[in-house]
């Protein structure tokens, strides 16, 4: 199990409240449709997504961003149980979706540098460093239910 | 060989053209320093390593920083051109200095998270497509020359 310090909560905790899950979600989906297209592959439902405006102004991809960073606020909630919190999400996307799991890693890094462009200097190295921790022990989680 | 769109080129001509090297060489040395620990066995003769503070203060870590954005900027200038333009850098890395070459994705994830955070908003999800096929380019040519 992944152990967090009592400085790495905080720092997570202080990070992710300057997080605007309405900004950051939407801004974070759109960059992994645009940087890795072949992600388009599981939106088929969301119209078009298939230049970087149109993804950009669409509204279910701005809407689905909300939902995916209101999940990771769980996370953020049950940092000591993330495996356990993400387990029917991940057998979600397992299942049903039939996601790649190397694309958990690609919108940890897009959240990552979606962060880093609102936040700015507030992400220096050492709060990185715990953040990316973080976000590991979700992907992880998300992974766990995979076979 | 590599093609570059119109917009890819301009993009990179334009945030390495207004980019402080001197700034921006330090910081994503000594971010990959503190993000990826094990990155400092490549510079046992530093000095003191031992946390983020002392990281980012060490001069030796910070005239580095500036070695290798200047390397960099060599790209920037030949984008027609990484492979060869890097072919002797790549042979060092291998045969001199026997870096393992998955670093060289490390570097240039926290360098993206350097420009992410300087840049903020102006960092959209085209301008980071295009610089991250940049450095993926730049990685895959100082990787070529291991055997």
């Amino acid at each position: 199990m992944v152990k967090f310090t009592e400085k790495e909560r905080s720092t997570i905790r202080a990070i992710w409240e300057k997080v605007n899950i309405d900004e950051v979600g939407p801004d974070a989906l759109a960059r992994v449709l645009i940087v890795y297209p072949w992600t388009e592959r599981y939106f088929g439902t969301f119209g078009d997504i298939f230049t970087a405006s149109a993804v950009l102004n669409n509204d279910k991809v701005r809407a689905h961003g909300k939902v995916v960073l209101k999940a990771l606020d769980e996370a953020v909630k049950n940092v000591d149980n993330i495996k356990k919190t993400y387990a029917y999400l991940s057998r979600l996307h397992y299942e049903v979706f039939h996601v790649d799991p190397d694309n958990f890693r690609l919108l940890a890094d897009c959240i990552t540098i979606a962060i880093a462009c609102k936040v700015k200097s507030a992400l220096d190295p050492q709060v990185q460093a715990t953040w990316k921790k973080f976000l590991s022990a979700v992907v992880d989680a998300m992974n766990s239910q995979y076979y | 060989m590599v093609e570059w769109s119109d917009f890819e080129r301009a993009t990179i001509q334009d945030i390495f053209g207004k980019m402080d090297y001197d700034d921006v060489g330090p910081a994503a040395l000594s971010r990959c320093l503190v993000v990826y620990p094990w990155t400092q066995r490549y510079f046992g003769g530093f000095g003191n390593l031992y946390n983020a503070a002392a990281i980012a203060s060490n001069p030796m870590v910070a005239a580095h920083g500036k070695v290798v954005l200047r390397g960099l900027d060599r790209a920037v200038r030949n984008m027609d051109d990484i492979k060869g333009t890097y072919a002797e850098l790549s042979v060092l890395h291998s045969e001199k200095l026997h870096v393992d070459p998955d670093n060289f994705k490390l570097l240039a994830d926290c360098l993206t998270i350097v420009v992410a955070a300087r840049m903020g908003k102006d960092f959209t999800g085209e301008v980071q497509a295009a610089f991250q096929k940049f450095l993926a380019v730049v990685v895959s040519s100082l990787g070529r020359q291991y055997h």
